[in-house]
């Protein structure tokens, strides 16, 4: 797989990440080389095999649906770089 | 040796009975281990915050419930009066936490990690927190936001600073230098063993699910899991007591009895049918590490256990598999930060810019190149090709395991493919540092607990470490295999201090004690 200037910036735009000019093309390479080195394991049959869903041989737990905890909006938006009534705040989102 | 030394120099084991006999103070303990961090972080930045003064106020709480100096008296917790160092992906109440990431600048959680807090309700004493790979990627310490943590260990005669692994560098160092009795860690493809097995020290990573992952700064959710860094097995052994358990806050933390791990310590390995997986002699290997792997299992051997070769037959495609499920899940995971809910904010002409000029700023290079791999990866048109792909060969490598523990008991292998390397040795060409964790990364992948114990030191005279695997939550077998090994190589080598006072080494990136963030009012639009 050989990554193109054009393409790191695709990733990066839906990543939510800005890049310079001269990161685009130092990732242009590095991430050509990653994704040359995981190649090899097209080499590796995987017909019929099942993919792991989980690292442990038990069912996923279940509780009941209630809730547990909660009601202290303070605590929540403490450490927000920007909030007002304990909304947090961002830039106009809809006109 | 002075007291300050005596003190710091004890092991866990040892600091308890000690307090238990009231040979001496939590807060004599907690002051000692205070005066060495404050004499040696300068030159091995392994603390990015230290909490003295809450650490001074639990070890006087503690003095309370040990009953005071001179004086016996049994109602402590399993680790009463204990100092440790808590990685920094770890949530503290009230105490800045920030994965050593510029994102999470000033991040104080208003709340604390299931495992933390079971340490605390253990009784142990918090001495701040310690540094890391930022988010946990890497394995050298050399991608944090507060420069790199260095190792306390020097090859001989030179004086070039050497990594202490990571990503949990700085409990590492730390539990390698006396600037703590034991520390938290977290291991994704390596990083509580890799770190170890650099600084001479006990990595333990546990099963999946055996400790809660509730509060701890999420890195690939699948293979994440929290262990101790100690100087001994027998400390791993405690620690890991304290720190297990079920959680109900975490989906995935198992609902097991957690075993009493310092008693199996003492069963040794007669009759115990230890597995030598043959794919692990890989291309090129260095010759002190192959002999270092024959001395373990002449070292077993004698110890009485029944030596077999094994097959995994996929171990070489995990390391390709792990860097697109780790990315992955990282792409997933560090979506959140995102400059409105905690952190790093750099305003933009809108949303879209003000998300993207904060991920820009907040994030460092090794960081960008993993969520933007993972967001490759699982774009549209390539899920298929790469992370179905990489979790199918996923259970195969988990069937390999489940097969050669059809014969065997547990797994015998090096930790490392090399000792600890210079910092800024290796780094230009990524795929390089990501090689580190070739013997470890199969672990996480399946599963699988995996310990890392110091076995002897390379010709540089830097320490080498071994690793035993066992099967999912078999803790118990791979803590008295390693103690065995520990006791036939003379356990942890201590490294010779030339850091005390130092000056610093290398320019930290940020003082440690950095205030929060500024907070800024918004108007209403």
């Amino acid at each position: 797989m050989q990554v193109d200037e054009a393409l790191v910036r695709k990733i990066a735009h839906l990543a939510r990440i800005k890049i310079t000019d001269k990161e685009a093309t130092a990732l242009k390479d590095e991430l050509t080389g990653i994704l040359k080195w995981v190649e090899q394991l097209e080499e590796v049959d995987t017909d019929g095999v099942d993919p792991m869903s989980s690292a442990e041989e038990v069912p996923l737990k279940k509780r009941a649906d209630e809730v547990t905890d909660g009601g202290y909006p303070e605590k929540i938006v403490k450490n927000a770089p920007m909030s007002e009534d304990n909304f947090f705040m961002v830039p106009t989102v809809v006109e | 040796m002075s007291k300050q030394s005596e003190l710091t120099n004890l092991t866990i084991a040892d600091a308890r009975n000690g307090l238990r006999a009231g040979d001496f103070t939590a807060h004599e303990l907690t002051e000692a281990h205070l005066a060495n961090i404050e004499a040696a972080n300068g030159a091995l930045n392994a603390y990015v915050l230290t909490t003295a003064d809450r650490a001074l106020e639990m070890a006087k709480e503690s003095d309370k419930r040990l009953g005071g100096k001179g004086k016996s008296k049994n109602d402590a917790g399993e680790l009463e009066g204990i100092p440790l160092g808590i990685k920094d992906l770890f949530a503290t109440n009230n105490v800045r936490t920030t994965a050593c990431s510029h994102i999470l600048d000033g991040f104080v959680p208003p709340y604390e990690s299931t495992v933390t807090q079971n340490l605390w309700d253990a009784g142990a004493v918090m001495l701040g927190k310690l540094n890391n790979d930022e988010f946990a990627m890497g394995s050298s310490n050399e991608n944090s936001d507060f420069g790199p943590c260095i190792n306390p260990w020097r090859r001989q005669g030179d004086e070039t600073p050497l990594v202490p692994g990571g990503s949990s560098g700085g409990s590492a160092s730390a539990v390698a230098a006396n600037l703590c009795l034991g520390a938290t860690a977290t291991d994704t493809g390596g990083s509580i063993r890799q770190p170890a097995a650099f600084t001479g020290t006990v990595g333990l990573k546990p099963t999946y699910g055996r400790c809660s992952r509730w509060g701890i700064v999420a890195f690939a959710s699948s293979l994440d899991q929290a262990g101790p860094i100690t100087r001994t097995v027998e400390d791993a052994a405690i620690m890991l007591g304290a720190m297990a358990g079920h959680d109900p806050k975490d989906s995935t933390s198992v609902d097991l009895k957690v075993p009493d791990y310092e008693k199996a310590l003492t069963k040794g390995v007669k009759g115990l049918k230890v597995g030598i997986p043959k794919e692990y002699r890989v291309d090129g290997m260095s010759g002190e590490i192959e002999d270092l792997w024959q001395q373990g299992i002449d070292w077993l051997k004698a110890a009485g256990a029944e030596i077999q070769e094994v097959s995994l037959k996929h171990t070489k495609y995990a390391l390709p598999a792990y860097y697109i499920i780790a990315p992955a899940e990282a792409s997933s995971n560090l979506a959140r930060y995102d400059g409105v809910r905690y952190g790093l904010r750099v305003e933009g002409d809108d949303i879209v810019s003000m998300y993207e000029n904060t991920r820009a700023a907040g994030f460092g290079a090794e960081v960008k190149r993993r969520v933007l791999i993972g967001t490759y990866v699982l774009s549209a048109g390539y899920y298929d090709a790469y992370y179905l792909k990489a979790q199918k060969i996923r259970t195969l490598i988990k069937r390999d395991f489940d097969q050669a523990f059809d014969k065997v008991d547990v797994l015998l292998a090096p930790t490392t493919p090399s000792p600890a390397f210079g910092i800024g040795e290796k780094g230009a060409d990524p795929v390089e540092m990501y090689l580190n964790d070739i013997f470890t990364v199969t672990v996480n992948m399946a599963g699988l607990p995996g310990l890392s114990v110091p076995a002897g030191l390379s010709g540089e005279g830097t320490p080498l470490g071994l690793q035993l695997i066992g099967r999912p939550f078999d803790e118990a077998t791979i803590l008295r295999a390693g103690r065995v090994i520990e006791e036939a190589g003379g356990g942890s080598p201590t490294p010779e201090n030339w850091w005390s006072d130092a000056p610093a080494a290398g320019k930290v990136a940020r003082p440690a004690a950095k205030s929060a963030s500024k907070k800024k009012k918004g108007k209403k639009s």
